[in-house]
């Protein structure tokens, strides 16, 4: 029983910085602005996070700093691709590169330093709960946020007349425009959010799942994070069941190859890919929903004289 | 913006300019890394081993890397930019740079090349190598000692021989303590990913082995082990920072005393391709202090250290391949060829080789 729990919460690890970084971009781009710059958002929160920890000595200032540091960096993008009116692909690819560069520029002085891992909750009488005491009551504080953080967007998305708004200007700036709804602005707010979600899940890596800063720590999360948005068809709780998929897939595989099961670890290794595709797209094969669903304007600048 | 745009263009072109004017006296040495210098692991060795040349050689060499270049086909472009950029030497740190140096290497028949742990030479390029496999004996001896469960969890790359000797080579080791002695094997097909190999080391011990070897770059998974209570090998640099509790020892590599005799030697006028493979002995392969351990296991491990300094090969036989067939008889002694071009499993490793 105990491994069960032990590979549950390895799974749950795996996929929190996944889930926190999509659901950021799911919210981007249902404004109808593509952000290909997750993976740089998301190393420049670990790097932010890490390094208000380590100076300060709290991972709890890392973890503010992580969400600030996205939130900050995705300004940049924009003021490029919403004031500038830039091309949004190459923007958030530049994005990424200069987060990775900088990224390992400000963490020169961090490297080969041991960082202090955000505890687990650690509630008296519940976390000691044999199985689900450890499951519901002991991971990380993190994890706690993912979960609430998909809840509420959902809510925010599909429940609230400001949600309404976000999908409206995604499916139609222009006609949103004509109506006076403030397109820019609300695009300001949803990239912002999107580049806080990402530097919150560039800080699971370097202050919970592995406490330390490298370079290159993301190692093409948050280009998995991107690709989960478009196979989970812009729903955050599809979302939430690719990380996981991708995130227990991606345990299982160790898990098999550690047992010794004899097949290629090459073909091991590309499973957690190919099964949250296959899955995802079995999930969203109704192409008239999905079309639906899929944000109309995603990735056209918008000027709003024009 | 445009006045801006121009002012900038200016500036860098004079600066790249003063850069050409100030190199022309100075030999210029040059680095390619398949990982960020700041990876604390492989890379981030070799680029000490750059610091050291600058330090000992100073004024009369000037040296460059480029980092996080990416194996294969596409390396070609990173050796051919040094090689136009004025580098006299460049050394290939990595194994995939093997083809792509080869082919820049004829191309640039002036400009010296090294391709580490490689086995492809050229009239103008030479390999180098570390036996880190020497120091993984002494590792797979003290895991046999210190492992409760018998089991040790490997977490390793991709399958080129490189690894698979040090597999074979911690085995021979730790059968030497225990004959029983087993290993679990996780490949993770990649040099780095931290998050990745801390998930490893956390299945490996979820089933049972209560000792981690990895042949990957990060620190992540001698933290599960700190976590988690158990011990762990550091890799290509100490890292006991990291794990106080857990490291057992570090296999660390020293590739500055190499750089620097090459770096004089092309100063010199003497450079010639060459093949050397270097061990404990030259002081390239090193174990970081023993800690965590009784005093009879540390004893155990220098004594073995020692004997592998005087020159005794770990590959020694009598030594059986996987499936029981005779390898190496009684008292024979591994080439360095087979060794170098190692594909195949010694007795008692529990995986089946990716080919």
């Amino acid at each position: 029983m105990d491994i069960t729990v032990n590979i549950l919460l390895t799974i749950a690890t795996a996929a929190t910085p996944l889930l926190i970084a999509a659901i950021g971009e799911l919210v981007v781009e249902r404004s109808g602005v593509l952000n290909l710059g997750v993976e740089g958002m998301m190393i420049m929160g670990a790097v932010g996070g890490f390094g208000a920890s380590y100076l300060t000595g709290s991972p709890w200032i890392g973890l503010l700093a992580a969400i600030a540091m996205g939130a900050v960096f995705s300004l940049l993008f924009a003021v490029m691709t919403l004031s500038l009116a830039t091309n949004q692909v190459a923007t958030g690819l530049s994005l990424t590169l200069l987060g990775l560069g900088l990224s390992g520029m400000m963490g020169t002085r961090f490297v080969g330093q041991p960082g202090e891992r955000l505890p687990n909750l650690d509630i008296p009488g519940l976390t000691s709960i044999p199985v689900i005491g450890r499951l519901l009551f002991g991971q990380d504080p993190i994890f706690y946020i993912s979960i609430a953080l998909t809840a509420a967007v959902m809510w925010f998305l599909f429940k609230t007349r400001t949600g309404l708004t976000l999908r409206s200007i995604g499916d139609s700036h222009t006609s949103a425009h004509a109506l006076g709804i403030h397109v820019i602005r609300y695009r300001y707010l949803a990239v912002i959010f999107g580049g806080a979600c990402a530097g919150l899940a560039g800080g699971h890596l370097s202050l919970v799942y592995t406490p330390q800063w490298v370079e290159n720590m993301s190692a093409g999360r948050g280009w998995i994070a991107l690709a989960l948005v478009v196979f989970a068809s812009w729903r955050p709780w599809r979302v939430l069941a690719g990380a996981y998929i991708f995130g227990a897939v991606w345990i299982g595989q160790l898990h098999a190859q550690a047992f010794g099961i004899p097949v290629p670890s090459q073909f091991l290794s590309s499973l957690p890919y190919l099964a949250t595709v296959v899955v995802l797209v079995l999930i969203s094969r109704n192409k008239r929903l999905t079309m639906m669903n899929t944000p109309a304007s995603l990735g056209q600048p918008f000027v709003p004289d024009r | 913006m445009k006045k801006l745009l121009i002012a900038l263009m200016t500036t860098t072109a004079a600066l790249s300019l003063a850069a050409t004017a100030e190199a022309a006296d100075k030999l210029k040495a040059c680095w390619v890394y398949t990982g960020p210098i700041g990876d604390f692991g492989y890379s981030y060795q070799h680029d000490q081993g750059r610091l050291e040349v600058e330090k000992a050689l100073g004024d009369k060499v000037e040296t460059a890397y480029l980092e996080n270049v990416s194996e294969g086909p596409d390396a070609d472009r990173a050796f051919e930019r040094l090689a136009r950029e004025g580098c006299k030497i460049i050394f290939g740190t990595s194994f995939g740079f093997m083809d792509p140096e080869v082919k820049v290497a004829k191309k640039f028949p002036k400009v010296m090349f090294e391709h580490a742990t490689g086995y492809k030479t050229g009239d103008n390029l030479g390999i180098y190598n570390a036996r880190f496999y020497e120091g993984r004996y002494v590792l797979g001896q003290i895991a046999a000692k210190e492992s409760k469960a018998g089991v040790a969890g490997y977490i390793v790359s991709f399958p080129i021989p490189e690894v698979v000797m040090g597999i074979n080579s911690f085995m021979l080791g730790a059968q030497s303590i225990n004959p029983n002695f087993k290993a679990k094997i996780v490949w993770v097909n990649s040099w780095f990913d931290p998050g990745k190999e801390a998930d490893a080391a956390k299945a490996l011990f979820d089933q049972g082995a209560d000792i981690i070897v990895q042949h990957t770059d990060s620190t992540a998974a001698l933290q599960v082990a700190e976590e988690r209570k158990l011990h762990g090998f550091g890799q290509s640099s100490d890292m006991i920072k990291f794990a106080p509790k857990a490291q057992l020892t570090s296999l660390t590599d020293e590739w500055g005393p190499y750089y620097i005799s090459r770096v004089q030697a092309a100063l010199d006028g003497t450079w010639k391709p060459d093949n050397v493979w270097l061990g404990i002995k030259d002081g390239a392969v090193k174990l970081a202090p023993y800690t965590n351990m009784p005093d009879d296991v540390k004893a155990m491990a220098e004594a073995t250290e020692k004997k592998i300094a005087g020159g005794w090969n770990p590959f020694t036989g009598p030594v059986a391949k996987q499936d029981g067939t005779p390898w190496l008889k009684d008292g024979e002694v591994a080439d360095d060829g087979t060794l170098l071009g190692m594909n195949f499993y010694v007795k008692g490793v529990d995986d089946k080789l990716p080919q």
